[in-house]
Parts: C-alpha cells; sequence; structure tokens
C-alpha cells in the first residue's frame, strides 16, 4: 500500500507549493482525488488495465531526462487565427499567451481561481474524473485531480469564433508537469480546442469535458516530435441530449505515451467521435486507452486509431464500447490498425464490446499488416521511388485517421506536417 | 529499343525456371505482340522486365536502348522509359489518382534531371489526356483505382502511359476483364500514342485486341520460349486453329 506522503512524492510536480487558498472551492474535490489515490495505489505493470504498458517512468519520483527536440519549424497552426495560451513546462507564460477574454466564453485559469466563486467548475473538477474511475482505476487521473499546478477553466455559453489553442512548450530536460482544464460547454455552446507540443519531460494532463444538450466540443491535439518525452493523458467526457465530441491525437515520437479516454454518454441522440494517429521510431511505446459508455437511446460513437511502427516501436490498442441495458439504437464502431514497416515492432490490440441492450448495432476490427507490396511496385513501376512511395503509402494509411478531424483547415495542417516529417525523415 | 537476349528467370521461392531462353528484339516505333497458351511466362516476362520482386534472372540480357535494366529499380526503370500497363492494376485506398499521377510524373522528371512540372501545368496536360479517353474529373479525383471498373482501371493505366510518355510500354493482357466498347476505347488511346520513337509489346491471349491494335511482329510463347514468329496473320492462325497445331509443329 502507497502511503500519502509517498503519494504527493510520486510526481516531482506535485511538491510544489499547491496554488490552493484556505476554504477554496477547489480544496474538497483535492482532498477527495487525493484519497481515491490512496485507496487505489498507484499503477503497476501487473495490473490488467497495464499489462501492455509499463507505469513505471509515469510513477517513478523524479521524471527521466528528456532532451528537448531541436524544432527549427514554425509553430503548428502559427498563420490560423485563434487564442492562444502557452504554458512552458507547465508554467503559464503570460507574455506568450493571448488576452484570455473573447466572446461567448470565459476563461480562467486554474491556479488564479482558487479564492474566485466558480460553481460551474466546482460541478466539474474532479467530477467527471472520479466518474470515471469505476469500473476501471485510473490512479494517475487521480493524482491530476489533486496535485494540478494550473490549467485552464473553460465555460462556453455559445459559439465561439476561434479556436482555443494550449501551446504545451518545452525547455527543460527534466521538467514535471500537471495540468488540469475543465471545459463546459453549455447548452448551444460550440468550441474548438487545440492542444500542441510535448509539455515537459513527463507530463501528466486530465481534460474534464462536459458537453451539454445540442453542444459540440472538437478537440484536436498534436504532442510534439520529442523523442524523449513522457505523458499520460485523460480525458473525461460527459455528453448530454443531442450534442456532439469529436478529438483527434497526432502523436509522432514520445518514448512513452498513455493517452485515456473515457466518455459517458448520457443524452439521447449524441455522436462522440475519437480518432487518432500515432507515428514511432525506435524508442517509441504509444498506448491508447478508450471507454465508451452508451447510456442512452440512439447514440453514436465511432474510434478510429492508426499507428505506424519500425525500428522496434510498440502501438498499444485497448479500447471498449459499453452499451447499458436501455441503451437502444447504439451505433457503435471501433477500428484499430497498425502498419508494421519492419519485424522488430509490436502492435498490442485489446478490442472489447460489452453489450445489455438488444437493439444495438456495434463493430470493432483489430488489424496489423506490412505494408502492401503490389502497392509499392505499382507506384515505383511508375517512376515514384521507394521511399517516396513507402511515405505515400503510410500518409494514405494515417489519412483515414486524420479524415476523422471535422475541420478541413487543420486536418490540412497536420496532414502538410506529416508530409514534410515523412519526407524528411528519407533526406 | 528494347533487346531480350537469352533469358533465363527462376521464381525466387519455389526454384522453378519460368523463362528458359527468351530471346526477342522490339525496334524502334514497332508493335509486338506476344501471345501464347496459359502458363507459358508472357506475364512473368512483363514483371521481370518491369522490375518486380520475386524472380530471379539466371541468364541472359535485357537492356532498353542498349542500357541494361535488369540491375536497375523499378524507378529507374521508368524513369529510363519503361511503361507496363498492368493486368490487374492496383488499388490504393487514400491515395488520390491526380496526387499519384503528378508524383510519379515529377519523380520521373526529376530523375532525368528535368524541371517538375507546375500545378497549373499539370492540370492542363491531365485534363487534356484525360478528355481523349472518357475519363471524368471525378475519376481523377477517387482514390487510385478504388472501386474503378474493369475498363475504368484499364482507361486509367492507358491515361498513366498518355501522362508519362514512355519509350517502351508493355500492356499485359490490358484486354481482359473488357467488353467490346470498352477495349475499342483503350486501342483507341494506345494508337494515339504511336509513333516513331515510341514501341509497344503487347500480350494477349487472343487476336481480337490486334484488330484494333495492328502488330507489326506476332510471336507466340509457349513452355518459357518464343516458339515462332511472324506477320499480322500468325495471330489469326491462333484464332482460327488454337495454339495446338503450333506447339505440335515445334516438338
Amino acid at each position: 500500500m502507497v502511503g500519502m506522503s509517498a503519494t504527493a512524492n510520486t510526481q516531482a510536480g506535485a511538491m510544489r507549493e499547491l496554488p490552493l487558498g484556505q476554504g477554496a472551492w477547489a480544496q474538497t474535490a483535492r482532498g477527495d482525488a487525493a484519497a481515491r489515490l490512496l485507496e487505489m495505489g498507484q499503477p503497476h505493470k501487473r495490473d490488467e488495465y497495464w499489462k501492455y504498458t509499463d507505469p513505471t517512468s509515469l510513477t517513478a519520483v523524479e521524471a527521466s531526462k528528456a532532451e528537448v527536440f531541436d524544432d527549427d519549424e514554425s509553430p503548428l497552426f502559427e498563420d490560423m487565427d485563434m487564442l492562444r495560451v502557452v504554458f512552458v513546462d507547465g508554467d503559464f507564460d503570460e507574455e506568450a499567451s493571448s488576452d484570455l477574454s473573447m466572446e461567448n466564453v470565459e476563461i480562467t485559469r486554474l491556479a488564479n481561481a482558487a479564492g474566485a466563486d466558480i460553481h460551474w467548475a466546482k460541478d466539474l473538477y474532479g467530477v467527471l474524473e472520479a466518474r470515471g474511475q469505476t469500473p476501471v482505476k485510473r490512479p494517475l487521473a487521480a493524482m491530476n485531480t489533486a496535485y494540478a499546478t494550473d490549467g485552464l477553466l473553460v465555460r462556453v455559453t455559445g459559439k465561439v469564433s476561434k479556436p482555443i489553442h494550449l501551446v504545451y512548450l518545452h525547455r527543460d530536460e527534466t521538467s514535471d508537469a500537471i495540468l488540469h482544464h475543465c471545459i463546459s460547454v453549455e447548452k448551444g455552446g460550440d468550441v474548438t480546442i487545440i492542444e500542441s507540443g510535448p509539455a515537459a519531460a513527463r507530463f501528466n494532463k486530465c481534460m474534464e469535458v462536459e458537453v451539454a444538450d445540442g453542444a459540440a466540443f472538437h478537440h484536436v491535439r498534436a504532442q510534439g516530435r520529442d523523442h524523449e518525452r513522457r505523458a499520460a493523458t485523460h480525458m473525461f467526457a460527459r455528453l448530454g441530449r443531442e450534442s456532439s465530441f469529436k478529438s483527434f491525437t497526432l502523436t509522432f515520437n514520445g518514448v512513452l505515451t498513455r493517452n485515456e479516454c473515457i466518455i459517458e454518454l448520457t443524452g439521447d441522440d449524441a455522436a462522440a467521435h475519437v480518432a487518432g494517429a500515432a507515428v514511432g521510431d525506435g524508442d517509441f511505446h504509444h498506448d491508447d486507452t478508450v471507454f465508451i459508455t452508451h447510456d442512452a437511446v440512439n447514440c453514436e460513437s465511432r474510434q478510429v486509431f492508426k499507428k505506424v511502427l519500425r525500428n522496434g516501436a510498440t502501438g498499444v490498442f485497448q479500447g471498449k464500447i459499453l452499451v447499458k441495458a436501455g441503451a437502444q439504437k447504439t451505433d457503435g464502431y471501433q477500428i484499430s490498425q497498425a502498419l508494421l514497416l519492419d519485424d522488430d515492432s509490436q502492435f498490442l490490440a485489446k478490442p472489447e464490446l460489452e453489450i445489455y441492450a438488444d437493439d444495438v448495432a456495434c463493430s470493432h476490427g483489430s488489424t496489423s499488416g506490412a505494408i502492401d507490396e503490389d502497392a509499392l511496385f505499382y507506384l515505383r513501376s511508375r517512376g515514384v521511388p521507394e521511399n517516396a512511395a513507402q511515405n505515400l503509402l503510410v500518409l494514405a494509411f494515417l489519412g483515414e485517421a486524420l479524415e476523422e478531424i471535422e475541420s478541413e483547415e487543420l486536418a490540412a495542417e497536420l496532414r502538410d506536417r506529416l508530409e514534410a516529417w515523412f519526407s524528411r525523415r528519407h533526406g | 529499343m528494347l533487346e531480350i537476349k537469352n533469358l533465363h528467370v527462376e521464381l525466387e521461392e519455389e526454384d522453378k525456371q519460368i523463362l528458359k531462353g527468351v530471346d526477342l528484339s522490339v525496334g524502334a516505333g514497332q508493335v509486338h505482340a506476344i501471345m501464347g497458351p496459359n502458363g507459358s511466362g508472357k506475364s512473368t516476362l512483363s514483371y521481370v522486365l518491369s522490375g518486380k520482386d520475386g524472380y530471379e534472372v539466371t541468364d541472359g540480357s535485357a537492356t532498353l536502348d542498349a542500357v541494361d535494366i535488369l540491375d536497375m529499380d523499378p524507378e529507374e526503370r521508368a524513369a529510363a522509359g519503361l511503361f507496363l500497363a498492368f493486368q490487374y492494376p492496383v488499388e490504393i485506398p487514400g491515395v488520390g489518382n491526380m496526387t499519384f499521377l503528378r508524383t510519379a510524373v515529377n519523380a520521373q522528371r526529376k530523375a532525368r534531371g528535368e524541371d517538375e512540372m507546375s500545378a497549373g501545368d499539370f492540370l492542363k496536360f491531365i485534363r487534356e489526356k484525360a478528355k481523349s479517353l472518357n475519363i471524368d474529373a471525378e475519376m481523377l479525383k477517387r482514390p487510385v483505382n478504388v472501386g474503378f471498373s474493369g475498363g475504368e482501371k484499364k482507361r486509367n493505366e492507358i491515361l498513366q502511359m498518355a501522362m508519362l510518355e514512355p519509350k517502351m510500354c508493355i500492356l499485359d493482357e490490358t484486354d481482359s476483364g473488357l467488353d467490346v466498347d470498352a477495349m475499342k476505347l483503350v486501342a483507341e488511346g494506345v494508337n494515339a500514342l504511336r509513333s516513331e520513337g515510341r514501341s509497344f509489346l503487347v500480350i494477349t491471349h487472343y487476336q481480337r485486341l490486334l484488330d484494333h491494335i495492328k502488330p507489326d511482329v506476332v510471336h507466340i510463347m509457349a513452355d518459357g520460349k518464343i516458339i515462332k514468329s511472324g506477320g499480322p496473320e500468325l495471330a489469326l492462325e491462333v484464332e482460327n486453329n488454337g495454339y495446338a497445331d503450333l506447339l505440335a509443329e515445334v516438338a
């Protein structure tokens, strides 16, 4: 059993001064989360849910060193009109950030909000995370709720004219960051949240998203290109009637990534789409763990995950669709695919369906395979050099995940970057 | 143009001899046809010439304009002017037909030390070529060969040929899976490309394609060798009598 003090010591970030005033609104939630963590203990490789991914380096006292990637490219989405909020190794950078005021949205920093009376955030902070602890324990998320040092509290009251872009810069080789964001999209609200960058040598991030009736939430994330960084992220979402949730993540490099997404469809006619594209070369371990619960009628959920692996890279997918009794007319779809560019790489997949309603359509599929030699020869026979031909096929493979991004502009930017990265890799 | 001498080829995995000494010489601007029964090695010849993996050349040579092509990568052969129209064009989901063609055209130009074609010029070029083959804009936007009918796939092959402007075109059973109208359209596309500097090797089972694409020389291939060569009348002989008589003649 892990003791309280030992738990608090598990991530250097947790040792920082916590920005909590006496009687602050988040105090209870944090205390409860610490108690949850104490009860469940840290994750271990022997846990069923961590069978394919070793959490040791995520729970170690200190973050492993991660060299800062020399990124000579212009920042992602630089030319697009966005409200930017910059965190450097987990610390808010006011100078680099935009003014946080915008129509139809209230944005407050978690670190500043302690004394403020933010009722809506009180109903969300740690609430969805706590709900998400059943039936599977997620200690890293509880740790996040208890010890997050900052983050954004975003309340969306209407259609937001431009995306809110969380820019995560990594400059310190041993930085250890814990951020917690709460996004409440109220009735009729519509917002796009973008996250980009590696954030820190080790990053623990939690995002709780409440999507009210008829509201829409779009999320696009790119986790930087640093090779040695580690990240454990959780996205908890609860969806109301006729609401829509769409999340896409691009992961390129990173020695360890565990992205968990926990979604509850609680209102009828809601739709949740989660997609990801991951590219790993060498010392790379990428884990997508998704849990979608259908608890309302006529909802749709869709999971599309693609991974390209080589030189010993490992990809993991654990995806579950749970259809509760009464969640009739559920349409659940799940596909996870890996393209293994050599024999040293591996893909481990655990797709699961658990269905307690009798009038549903659920399907899942998981494949892993090599590049299509016939297609490769066809391209080469037309004069396309082998590397370029392989890149075309790899991009086509990942393209099916990128197609899940609703905004064509955002998708095009990511597609262009991927193309550039691939063509560079081959010189 | 294309000189094949005493070409011997084995399947790498099965240690099985497929080509047992093929001699063939196609002059500039000529159209040669190769006919032969199933399993005679016709398709193997087309794959070996275009550089597909899985075949081992154990003896002989193949040159294009006096340059040995057998040691080249497939893309180098393409840049040198060789083109294979596939019997079964490959479907490539996620790669747009237009992107594919532009990549191919520019890769070949680059390999030959020429300037890449601008997006505008390319568009103009492809529209003009596509129109003559009855290929609409929609087909150009779709992923390569995905969901194409048999006729569309073969027209797409000819479009690629028209765009890449090769010197030596090999057509591997381009007539298979085509109805009469589709075959005419494809043949017209091929005929439009005939020129003094461009040669064709047409592989087919049936004489009917040769009604539309008139060959200068017809070769009969059997058991990995060319057993007889002649004029267009040879194709008619096969059409009327089958291969049995010819095979008996040689044996």
